[in-house]
């Protein structure tokens, strides 16, 4: 693992004037887990998209550590994105281009820690929301990518749902910390997740300000660190 | 339970039992009952006519359906995922899709002569539209989170075409392949009648002549029934197989 570099000099949309983004600039270190807020519509999912390479108009270059390449991506997306005629198992092994490399070894760990064992042979539609979100967590962690990106995947699911799926999520991040980079709305979640919190503006979209966030994750200790959030940093106010 | 189950054999029974008792009632040529045509099926395939007539029009069934499915699907599919391809060729489409089938034959046994391959090709120039706007409407309905995640995920194309577009496209598929046969083997016949020496349209034309109806009726009995059966051995279970996820 190594650092991963995201500069984005201008993204416009289609029939406007007004750029999406504009001098994005952001350094991931290596196995940083890194949240990105900003209000609804600021542009978060577009940005991750043109990380990922669904969406290649836009001037600037994304990299990982010195070499110009870019970097492998895993996908956490909105929506769980699975297969519906493939197995839980089928659906994470289908990432890997050669069959003979499938980690199998990893991925029962993998299932065994989201307490998904039972389910590896049942398909999507028998499965809960939060069950096809752990799959798709899953699949996103077993490619081993450079970067894994993850676009608000709680966010159709209830609060204990959520909660449930963030607390599995962080304890398979600790087994495997790769770098992520986690778009939210829900700064509690944010701080909940993060080692880094980075604020965004809207329209363009820049990065206004990046916080280094260390202290146990309680909730007592979550609502105090808001709180001082707030009260050293009052810009940040109309953001959230 | 058992009612409900019984319904498509009881609902055939019925049909039979209408058409005896018509063929009873008015006592015609016109209308043979289920029984005469049984027997004269029987002799056609004793004699071993209608096992060749039919045999002819299978062969140009399977060519004709075959190409036509195989050109009919890469053409949609490109069209549904290209809108500027789309765009050139939606008005080609529609041009194609309302020429009638009989202008199709005539001008392909004018310019090609009366030849199988004119024949083929004139049965594949009245499917390709319809499997094409099948299919072309299937594909834009295709679910884009998952195309986005065989992206992101790297998947070739012979991948994403495998495992995300065809199931996808599965209910699209088999209804061109419903419909098409119905049609293909409407227009074979058609074809037959007016430019070939064997098939079953080619039999029925002669039979025509003859006001032989018990023998149009035979060879029309034998048609249904190998699409049933071809229904209830390939499609049925191919349908099964694709949607075992359901």
């Amino acid at each position: 693992m190594t650092t991963v570099h995201i500069q984005i000099h201008e993204k416009t949309h289609h029939g406007t004037s007004i750029p999406t983004i504009e001098n994005f600039n952001l350094t991931l270190n290596a196995g940083e887990f890194v949240c990105l807020v900003g209000q609804s519509g600021c542009g978060k999912t577009t940005l991750l998209n043109s990380i990922a390479g669904l969406d290649s108009n836009y001037s600037g270059a994304i990299h990982v550590g010195n070499q110009f390449q870019h970097p492998k991506i895993g996908f956490v997306f909105q929506q769980p994105c699975l297969l519906p005629w493939r197995t839980v198992r089928e659906n994470i092994e289908l990432v890997f281009a050669n069959q003979n490399t499938v980690p199998k070894s990893h991925i029962d760990e993998s299932l065994e820690l989201m307490q998904l064992t039972a389910y590896a042979t049942a398909y999507p539609k028998q499965l809960s929301e939060g069950m096809k979100r752990r799959v798709s967590i899953i699949r996103a962690f077993a490619t081993n990518p450079d970067l894994l990106l993850m676009d608000e995947p709680f966010v159709s699911l209830d609060a204990p749902m959520a909660r449930e799926v963030r607390e599995l999520l962080q304890q398979l991040w600790r087994k495997r910390p790769h770098t992520v980079l986690f778009v939210t709305h829900d700064l509690r979640e944010a701080i909940a997740l993060a080692d880094k919190l980075v604020f965004l503006t809207s329209r363009p979209m820049r990065v206004l300000k990046e916080i280094e966030v260390s202290m146990a994750r309680d909730s007592q200790s979550i609502e105090k660190f808001r709180e001082q959030l707030f009260l050293n940093h009052p810009e940040l106010q109309p953001l959230l | 339970m058992s009612i409900s189950k019984n319904l498509p054999m009881l609902s055939i029974l019925a049909f039979l039992g209408l058409w005896q008792g018509l063929a009873f009632y008015l006592h015609s040529p016109l209308l043979p009952s289920p029984e005469t045509v049984a027997r004269i099926f029987w002799q056609h395939c004793q004699s071993g006519e209608l096992p060749y007539h039919l045999g002819m029009t299978l062969l140009r069934l399977i060519v004709s359906f075959a190409i036509s499915m195989l050109l009919g699907c890469s053409i949609g599919i490109a069209l549904g995922r290209n809108e500027k391809l789309n765009a050139f060729f939606d008005n080609w489409l529609v041009i194609f899709l309302n020429v009638p089938a009989l202008v199709t034959i005539i001008l392909c046994y004018v310019w090609f002569g009366l030849t199988e391959s004119a024949a083929i090709l004139a049965v594949i120039l009245n499917k390709v539209p319809n499997v094409i706007v099948t299919l072309r409407e299937g594909t834009r309905a295709l679910d884009k989170d998952l195309l986005n995640m065989a992206k992101c995920y790297g998947f070739s194309h012979t991948k994403t075409l495998r495992h995300v577009i065809l199931p996808q496209l599965h209910p699209f598929l088999m209804s061109a392949t419903r419909s098409g046969l119905a049609l293909i083997w409407k227009i074979i016949l058609m074809v037959e009648l007016l430019g070939r020496s064997n098939g079953m349209g080619y039999q029925l034309h002669l039979f025509f002549q003859w006001f032989d109806i018990a023998s149009i009726l035979a060879y029309t009995v034998a048609f249904v029934g190998v699409i049933q059966i071809f229904e209830f051995a390939v499609l049925k279970p191919l349908d099964n197989l694709a949607l075992k996820w359901r």
